[in-house]
């Protein structure tokens, strides 16, 4: 698709002659031949896109006030709320850009949840989606103990603690870990150093994800193969370079709101209590976006069984395309796996829930069973469905649904005519 | 044929790789140690505290390694609760002459064994302490009785100078 590109000016050929950049961005941005039928739900890589470059530039300048020690960290922060020219600005552009990012990356997994995006030939895609995903909550968490309030201070507590229940070296990692036998300075300025890195090692990730996806190309609503260049794609620009560039504009509205009118809701307000080792806060909770995960932790009662399935919960997601035993990739043509992948979203949206509440009588029964469903989607729902689902009769092309019988036989006429 | 035979060159080819990953493997090690205690946090390892100030049914909390201590002055009536527990009812059975050299003064790492948190004191069901974390309830000598928590309050290792002055590490 872009071997033929050659650039207009002289400097422009000089140059991809001896390093063929120029074509490498051609071919995947421009001319890339994208289906025709993406909706909405499809703009959202270019939204993360768009959230993973916002947290590295105000990354970058925070980490310019910001100092990595215990004594210094607290105060460092409140030096860039108050005297750091627009610092406010760029911390809560940071801090809210945070979970944007989780928002925007749980709506592209349900996205691809709901359209069998992850099914051959894209398996690929999505496991390196998935240790992104890691990777992003690793960061947002490492991230979150940086301002050393109370709930950065006992959320690194009660999360390193998790290594403790691996048996026998548990006490050595956690120690290891720490750099110390609590968390204390030692960790928050490597928990700097691996927050600084991490985000670039995200970005590596995603460049495999997208090269990833340009192979077979992109997915779609319909969920059938498409071949690329036919009258099923579209060039993607500047179709979905536009469409794209329209769906950003509106996420940065709800972005702003959030930035210039409510820019602490989504946190807590004992983060602005400076960490103190001897006084746990009354609720101990992460950010929402841990939620879920949160619940399932806790609703086992023991340690290391609580830490195994928490693991167990994201690390399930990798094996999603042999779980699923479905041929069938969109929810649009399987009755049964639609119902149950409504349910399975208004599952995680109860853990959620759990996970804020305090664990115990009705809410810990409630998320027990929330967390026994969640199992139960991946390991007897999604095999099982593949078998007994009578799935819908699948279009041959992405222009036939759109297309009336009668439309149909005047097409086929005159391609039988032009033949 | 003379391919499956082992050569000269086939054994140095084996031994430089071996000798290659060992000293790689040597080399890895300082990487990692870097992050475990550092000799200044190993130098706070240990604290003297003077007991004269605390009366019966008051307790005070020490740092000793950057973790909170509980020391407490325990009532007749909390060591007679914590003596008379039948030790096959607890998750995590140890006597309480076993946690406590002087059954009046009760020292334990303040730190709930569940996932880290400060557990507070004279508070839930069994009157011993409570960890608002995750639910956790510690009797009067510091064991786990109801909750996620897998093990009984730690006892650090401690000795009594004198009558009145402990040394905790």
């Amino acid at each position: 698709m872009s071997e033929n590109y050659a650039p207009k000016s002289a400097v422009g050929r000089w140059f991809n002659d001896r390093l063929p950049l120029l074509n490498l961005i051609y071919g995947h941005l421009l001319p890339y031949p994208t289906p025709k039928n993406l909706n909405y739900w499809w703009t959202f890589g270019g939204i993360l896109t768009f959230c993973l470059v916002t947290q590295i530039i105000t990354g970058l300048v925070l980490a310019m006030h910001y100092v990595a020690d215990a004594d210094l960290a607290f105060a460092s922060v409140e030096h860039i709320m108050r005297d750091v020219n627009y610092g406010w600005l760029l911390r809560y552009i940071h801090a809210n850009g945070a979970s944007l990012f989780f928002m925007a990356v749980y709506i592209h997994m349900a996205r691809s949840l709901f359209y069998g995006s992850y099914k051959e030939p894209r398996e690929l895609i999505w496991i390196i989606g998935v240790f992104i995903f890691l990777l992003m909550i690793a960061t947002a968490f490492m991230g979150y103990v940086l301002p050393w309030g109370q709930m950065s201070f006992w959320g690194a507590t009660v999360i390193t603690n998790l290594f403790s229940a691996i048996p026998l070296v548990g006490e050595s990692v956690t120690n290891w870990l720490w750099g110390g036998y609590a968390v204390g300075s030692p960790l928050l300025t490597r928990f700097f150093t691996l927050h600084y890195l991490m985000p670039f090692l995200i970005f590596a990730l995603v460049i495999l994800h997208v090269w990833a996806l340009h192979v077979p190309g992109n997915n779609n609503p319909e969920g059938i193969n498409v071949v690329q260049g036919s009258q099923d794609t579209v060039p993607f620009h500047p179709h979905y370079v536009v469409k794209d560039m329209f769906a950003l504009v509106v996420f940065l509205v709800v972005f702003a709101g959030f930035v210039f009118f409510v820019p602490n809701l989504l946190g807590h307000t004992d983060n602005y209590i400076e960490a103190n080792p001897l006084q746990t806060p009354e609720h101990i909770v992460p950010e929402w976006y841990f939620l879920p995960f949160y619940a399932i932790l806790r609703s086992v009662p023991d340690k290391l069984g609580g830490v195994i399935l928490m693991v167990s919960a994201i690390a399930i997601l990798a094996f999603l395309p042999w779980l699923d035993t479905s041929k069938v990739r969109s929810a649009k043509y399987r009755p049964l796996y639609r119902q149950f992948v409504w349910l399975f979203f208004a599952n995680v949206i109860l853990l959620g829930y759990l996970g804020a509440q305090t664990a115990d009588g009705l809410f810990l029964i409630i998320g027990r069973i929330a967390t026994a469903y969640y199992f139960a989607h991946f390991i007897i729902i999604l095999p099982l469905l593949g078998y007994i689902e009578k799935t819908k009769p699948l279009p041959k092309s992405l222009s036939e649904p759109v297309l009336s019988p009668e439309e149909r036989q005047m097409k086929a006429a005159a391609s039988g005519a032009s033949a | 044929m003379s391919e499956k035979q082992v050569t000269r060159r086939n054994f140095l080819y084996v031994t430089t790789g071996a000798f290659a990953a060992a000293g790689a493997a040597s080399l890895a090690w300082p990487f990692v140690d870097q992050m475990n205690p550092d000799a200044s946090v190993k130098a706070l390892a240990s604290t003297e505290i003077d007991l004269r100030p605390i009366i019966p049914g008051q307790s005070i909390t020490v740092m000793w390694r950057g973790k909170p201590v509980f020391i407490r002055r325990r009532t007749q009536a909390e060591i007679d609760d914590a003596k008379k527990v039948n030790l096959a009812d607890l998750p995590h059975p140890e006597a309480d002459s076993d946690r406590a050299q002087n059954p009046e003064w009760l020292v334990m790492v303040g730190i709930c064994t569940h996932l880290g948190c400060v557990p507070l004191g004279q508070k839930g069901d069994y009157n011993g302490w409570f960890c608002p974390c995750h639910g956790s309830h510690y009797d009067t000598s510091g064991r786990i009785r109801k909750g996620p928590a897998p093990t009984n309050l730690e006892i650090p290792d401690y000795v009594f100078l004198n009558e009145t002055t402990i040394k905790i590490g």
